[in-house]
């Protein structure tokens, strides 16, 4: 297996990803819609209840929705991380992630290359989500759209891998209910995408060091810079470290050898 | 009981390595132990039933053939190649169809099976020359570009074939292929496997627990409750059993009623 081999193989699944994506309009609009929501009902609502100082990277004072744009592109990746999940194992249940899975190739590398796919897929939603915006005068320097790129790569790989890691870890089905409460519910409202963190750490110190800890703070602090053109190092760097160790663990749970997949095994038949 | 190899003498001298051989494989799922010791091998041409009731372990050795996990004893060896010292030569020379139908509804049968050969790594030349050749000789040639969706159970499973055989593989593994299917259906996949099996040289191995898909000139495996109880040419395990017919030793064997 050579180089050509590997990339025809990224191509191949990134390609289908994008094919079942495009033919479940349902969820695209669902992934669009759902920001939109918090951004023009719970973000104009509170507009006036919630003040935002001048903190980096603002230069003057902003608008509500301004501040928790960031936020909602983070939840358009976190949901996408999640569903990716849930279509693996739904994937594994119907049988067909063994078609993958039989492929010669390296087994982390095939798990990365549907992180991947699941990535990109991301990233045009989060685009879609932002062209909509922009037209609510909710927008960014121009500049600002482009450097936001390799943040949301980053981001979205480490919330695909967290949805990965869970996959590889949930025996069913039905029980996804759960990631949502226990995951994505927690996730979301224990970081900064509503409120900045200094005005949390004023009500509680404990919440304030539970939404410090969230890598999902940080993915919305790195896509909040990145937004403006910076780059705010310490977020991107946990949300790299918060990557290697949940691609790590998801890997491990695939394993053929050591992780649940061997355990577990299969149905008898 | 003793671990099962009574056909070993009786195999016929075969040129050159097995496509597959499995050796002294046990497997257990915590207390529960799915495999025992089993051994086997299916030489290239070779059209070999795995035959057992449901739950005998079939699709737990498919598992570990196919390196959806690891074997713990023994081993597993595919022209040669261990399943996994080697995976990556191993899974090349493998094409399998799973019990459950693995295949995307809302694609194409083309953009199936391209999904599949980039999966092994090969050009779009070359998957689109031999898309042309497996949906040519099932003639579906003209349903390339229909949803699989709009196909009888039978198209999808020949379909499924098709992708199986995608990258050319000297190996076919098929896990209960014809369940659900009706009898002309079932009749039909299995003449175009023994076909491919004659004319192309291809391994198989069949598992099933319908006994009357075994054909006079097979190679049997009957695997019970995760043991090997007979293996070898048709004509062979029905005398070792000393029965008169297939069905009539499956159930000496196992005593148990074959269906």
């Amino acid at each position: 297996m050579t180089a050509v081999h590997y990339l025809r193989c990224l191509r191949g699944i990134v390609v289908r990803e994008a094919l079942r994506f495009l033919h479940q309009r349902g969820r695209f609009i669902a992934a669009l819609v759902r920001p939109l929501v918090w951004l023009f009902i719970f973000a104009a609502g509170f507009r006036s209840v919630l003040g935002v100082s001048i903190i980096p990277p603002y230069e003057t004072y902003v608008l509500y929705e301004v501040y928790i744009t960031p936020g909602l592109i983070g939840m358009i990746q976190l949901f996408n991380g999640m569903q990716s999940s849930l279509s693996m194992v739904y994937d594994r249940e119907m049988g067909s992630m063994k078609t993958l899975l039989v492929s010669p190739l390296p087994r982390w590398y095939l798990l990365t290359c549907k992180l991947l796919a699941g990535v990109a897929v991301s990233i045009l939603q989060v685009y879609a989500f932002l062209i909509v915006a922009a037209f609510w005068e909710i927008d960014a320097p121009v500049w600002g759209y482009v450097s936001l790129l390799p943040a949301l790569v980053l981001s979205g790989l480490m919330l695909g891998a967290l949805g990965m890691l869970l996959s590889s870890v949930i025996k069913q089905l039905e029980n996804f209910a759960g990631v949502m409460n226990f995951v994505i519910f927690p996730m979301f409202f224990a970081s900064s995408t509503l409120y900045p963190l200094w005005k949390i750490k004023e009500s509680s110190l404990l919440l304030y060091n539970i939404c410090a800890f969230n890598p999902f703070t940080h993915a919305v602090e790195m896509i909040r810079f990145a937004l403006y053109g910076q780059v705010n190092t310490f977020s991107s760097l946990y949300v790299l470290a918060s990557l290697a160790l949940f691609l790590g663990l998801a890997i491990y749970g695939y394993d053929p050898g050591r992780g649940l997949i061997a355990r577990r095994g299969e149905p008898a038949g | 009981m003793t671990p099962a190899a009574p056909a070993q003498a009786t195999e016929p001298v075969a040129d050159g390595v097995a496509a597959l051989a499995v050796e002294g494989v046990s497997h257990s799922f915590g207390a529960r132990r799915a495999l025992e010791n089993v051994a086997f091998t299916v030489h290239p041409g070779e059209f070999a039933v795995l035959l057992g009731l449901n739950g005998a372990g079939k699709t737990t050795l498919f598992s570990l053939v196919t390196r959806l996990y690891h074997n713990r004893s023994g081993a597993i060896r595919i022209f040669g190649s261990d399943v996994r010292k080697k995976p990556s030569r191993a899974l090349a020379q493998i094409g399998v169809v799973f019990q459950q139908p693995t295949i995307d509804l809302d694609l194409s049968v083309s953009q199936n099976l391209r999904y599949h050969a980039a999966l092994h790594g090969m050009s779009r030349r070359a998957a689109a020359e031999r898309l042309e050749v497996e949906l040519g000789r099932l003639d579906m040639a003209e349903r390339a570009d229909d949803k699989v969706r709009r196909l009888s159970g039978g198209q999808r499973r020949r379909v499924e074939i098709a992708r199986a055989l995608m990258h050319g593989p000297r190996l076919l593994l098929l896990d209960e292929p014809t369940v659900g299917l009706d009898i002309r259906a079932r009749q039909a996949i299995l003449d175009h496997v023994r076909r491919l099996c004659r004319e192309e040289g291809l391994a198989v191995l069949w598992a099933t627990h319908l006994i009357d898909e075994v054909g006079g000139h097979d190679r049997v495996v009957v695997l019970h409750e995760g043991r090997v109880l007979a293996f070898g040419g048709v004509a062979d395990v029905i005398r070792g059993a000393g029965a008169a017919t297939i069905i009539e030793a499956f159930t000496t064997l196992t005593g148990k009623d074959g269906t």
